[in-house]
């Protein structure tokens, strides 16, 4: 053991230099999140708070892993293909009414007025009517998330076909493209910064609506895990399930992020000011 | 002279209720270089884009004697996700000559930034994949809306040298749309001065140098003179 750790540094070296920069800053992120653990624990175990409303984060370690054995894996399947179905729909339909509104006036005429309408609903208003008219099971559940997803993907569609620079336009429409291939060559591109915004903040409220409709009425899933928590007075499994909820929010945010910085590696953009440079 | 490459009438062209342009009548010849000088706003532009058929509404003619035209805007108007080759090659897609676009990088002086995308550009390297997008499909006329007001002045010479070369080299006319009085000059070998609004053409001025032309030489300084005087009596300066 004693060898091997010599001969470490001389291995890692030259990784080190180059990932300089971007271990501090990994490190300033997880700095306040520690800190937050380790007063709560201290917190709890001398017993300022209650541990029944408040668990020490080390118990709520031990439930999750109870549960890691048990029914989790159930829950989080549930949950994920519900949020997948959902902002699967939910998107692909926003898209398509994004690129129809956005490219064409007369869509923007007949459709516009109606999708401000609906928007100005609270979407959370549309349960009790999904409920009467679909009944409790899943296709309640999707319909739920699918329109939240709609929205912020929508708007923010129609907004960067909007935003696209007319002049890069003109460039199409002089080489005589048809409107297909400017869809397909500038359009679609020109747009796409846009459209990853809204992806992005559609999936996250697809998440938001999946714990309403798991609140409301279900059976399985991380929304159940957190009604049947507050029944049975258990604060630990309902923070347990926060956790993974947050967790599973950001992996799949993360990829989204991921597919977006690969798509969008062209663009000439402000990185924000550190002290790096 | 042989038959006009490009003959546009445009009697009128109106924006509304203003009128920006009334009789004017441009003819082209092969290889020759025509300059529009006058303000921004007098609607040189605008005679520019209805050559190129970006404007379609007003009342004249367009008699094309056939052949490519092709564009360079004022701005290099790139697409920002493409690299320089296939900016180059935009108008085939993907499916673009690729021994032709190596070709255009190198006679406009980018060779080896083919793979680069336009954020890694300075404005003047933007400007030269501009033009060699324009010479892509092989044109035989190139419009150019004061395609180096953009640039400062060195690399603004290099450009005009470099588009004289490449026009020299591919057998191409150049309408020149500009409010540089030595650039009209120095590039055409016609320079029509542009009235106020509405605009027609007030003056051509003939520039018989041959190129490569001295920048310095007295013959410019003389037809700038005059230039300026014709520019002074249309009330533009």
């Amino acid at each position: 053991m004693s060898s091997k750790s010599e001969t470490l540094p001389v291995a890692l070296a030259p990784t080190l230099t180059v990932q300089r920069s971007a271990w501090p800053r990994r490190l300033k992120g997880l700095a306040l999140p520690v800190l937050i653990l380790v007063i709560l624990e201290v917190v709890v175990r001398i017993g300022w708070l209650p541990s029944y409303q408040m668990p020490a984060p080390s118990e709520i370690a031990v439930t999750l892993t109870d549960l890691a054995e048990g029914a989790l894996w159930k829950h989080i399947s549930a949950s994920l293909l519900r949020v997948l179905l959902g902002f699967t729909i939910g998107a692909g339909l926003a898209l398509v009414f994004a690129a129809w509104v956005g490219l064409s006036r007369e869509a923007e005429a007949y459709l516009e007025p109606t999708f401000a309408g609906l928007r100005s609903i609270p979407s959370l208003a549309w349960v009790p009517l999904l409920l009467l008219w679909l009944g409790i099971d899943e296709t309640s559940k999707i319909v739920l998330i699918a329109i939240g997803a709609f929205f912020p993907v929508y708007l923010n569609g129609v907004a960067a076909i909007r935003d696209i620079d007319r002049k890069l336009v003109e460039v199409g429409q002089m080489y005589g493209f048809s409107r297909t291939r400017l869809v397909r060559r500038i359009l679609l591109p020109a747009a796409l910064p846009g459209l990853f915004t809204g992806l992005r903040s559609g999936l996250s409220l697809a998440w938001m609506f999946l714990v309403a409709a798991e609140l409301i009425a279900a059976t399985k899933g991380l929304g159940y895990l957190l009604s049947d928590g507050r029944e049975t007075s258990r604060p630990d499994i309902v923070l347990a399930a926060i956790i993974v909820l947050a967790l599973l929010g950001k992996i799949s945010d993360g990829l989204l992020a991921a597919l977006e910085k690969r798509c969008l590696a062209w663009r000439d953009t402000f990185n924000g000011q550190g002290p790096e440079n | 002279m042989s038959e006009a490459l490009l003959d546009i009438r445009v009697e009128r062209k109106n924006f509304g209720a203003t009128t920006v342009l009334t009789n004017v009548h441009l003819a082209l010849q092969p290889r020759e270089a025509v300059s529009l000088l006058g303000p921004s706003g007098c609607g040189k532009s605008t005679l520019l884009r209805i050559v190129a058929g970006l404007e379609k509404d007003y009342q004249g003619e367009l008699l094309q004697g056939g052949g490519e035209v092709a564009f360079v805007f004022q701005e290099p108007r790139l697409m920002p996700w493409l690299t320089v080759e296939q900016n180059i090659g935009f108008s085939d897609d993907d499916g673009y000559d690729k021994a032709w676009v190596a070709q255009l990088i190198d006679e406009v002086g980018l060779t080896g930034f083919g793979q680069a995308l336009p954020k890694a550009l300075s404005g003047g390297m933007a400007q030269r994949v501009a033009i060699a997008r324009g010479l892509y499909s092989r044109p035989q006329v190139l419009l150019l809306d004061e395609p180096f007001s953009a640039v400062d002045a060195f690399t603004r010479m290099k450009l005009q040298d470099l588009l004289l070369q490449l026009a020299e080299h591919h057998g191409i006319a150049l309408l020149l749309v500009t409010h540089d009085v030595d650039e009209a000059l120095y590039l055409s070998d016609r320079v029509l001065v542009m009235d106020n609004r509405p605009s027609s053409i007030r003056q051509e001025l003939a520039v018989e140098l041959v190129h490569p032309r001295d920048r310095r030489d007295p013959l410019l300084a003389r037809l700038k003179a005059l230039a300026l005087t014709e520019l002074q009596r249309a009330h533009v300066i």
